[in-house]
């Protein structure tokens, strides 16, 4: 019996502008130990094709079937949404934030798109404002 | 106040269009010019996601558009024109209804060669961006507002990226 740790398998893909997604996936392996759920793409000046090819190529390869992504009008978001045409058991989550991916690290025992829509719940919910008089959320 | 900004870019809407250039200049319309686009309802939906329910967006072929240039040129709000490849911007500038262009995102492709970080050209591209300019269009490249328009035969005698 080994005592090495279990390699934990990428469940989602991240894919945002520059460094974005490298630097939320980095966050949650700082909080959680377990950025590897999720695999960065981080996409700078490439073309609507060669970003969806690079998407799809890793869902494949990976077998994923989420992807979290930054901008409703971003690239990533567009060539997610160009990819996930006909793929029934896939989804997006667009305008990802950390308490977002934090939530999907812990949803286990359910199917990752159930657990991207739970997450994507978490992520809206945890989002506040706080001003002198005190915190409302999302006012 | 009407179109405000012509502009070659192979991803079309995007994050720069919409919040780059979109919310400093605020922008009421976008008129995408695709033959593709034109056609697809699809496509269409897509491109309609992207931007915010304020934006209103014409889908144009590079013939429709001409037609309708004074329609965009009266609207009271600003508006940006898109086209994805220098050819329908060319097609533009000869038909008189685009007078500056500027270059957005010509991204990598066999067959062409790196000239700035965001645009990539083949020999007879870079042909048809001095053709606009010896139709007396001003053209320049330049990705988002805060960066320097850097003018044509510059971006011809660049070499790397910036």
């Amino acid at each position: 019996m080994s005592d090495a740790e279990p390699v934990e398998r990428p469940r989602a893909i991240v894919a945002g502008h520059a460094q974005f997604a490298h630097g939320l996936v980095s966050a949650v392996q700082q909080i959680t130990g377990r950025g590897a759920v999720f695999h960065p793409v981080s996409v700078v000046d490439l073309s609507g094709p060669d970003i969806e090819a690079l998407l799809r190529d890793t869902m494949l390869r990976m077998d994923i079937r989420v992807i979290f992504t930054d901008l409703q009008a971003g690239s990533c978001t567009m060539a997610a949404r160009r990819l996930l045409r006909g793929m029934d058991d896939a989804v997006l989550i667009c305008g990802v934030n950390l308490p977002t991916l934090l939530d999907f690290v812990f949803a286990t025992g359910v199917p990752d798109s159930q657990a991207a829509q739970h997450a994507l719940e978490r992520g809206r919910a945890a989002m506040n404002v706080t001003t002198s008089s005190g915190s409302a959320p999302g006012t | 106040m009407s179109l405000v900004l012509h502009r070659i870019d192979d991803r079309l809407i995007h994050g720069q269009v919409v919040v780059g250039w979109g919310q400093p200049l605020d922008v009421g319309f976008i008129v995408l010019v695709d033959d593709t686009v034109a056609e697809s309802d699809w496509e269409q939906e897509l491109y309609r996601m992207a931007v915010p329910p304020e934006v209103e967006v014409y889908f144009e072929t590079a013939q429709s558009v001409v037609g309708r240039s004074a329609g965009f040129q009266a609207d009271p709000r600003p508006g940006v024109l898109l086209t994805g490849d220098i050819q329908t911007m060319l097609q533009l500038v000869r038909a008189r209804v685009v007078r500056a262009v500027n270059i957005g995102g010509v991204h990598h492709r066999a067959g062409r060669t790196q000239r700035l970080r965001y645009v990539f050209l083949a020999p007879d591209e870079e042909e048809l961006l001095r053709e606009m300019e010896r139709e007396g269009a001003t053209v320049t490249a330049q990705d988002v507002p805060s960066t320097r328009p850097m003018p044509l035969s510059e971006v011809l005698d660049s070499e790397g990226v910036y």
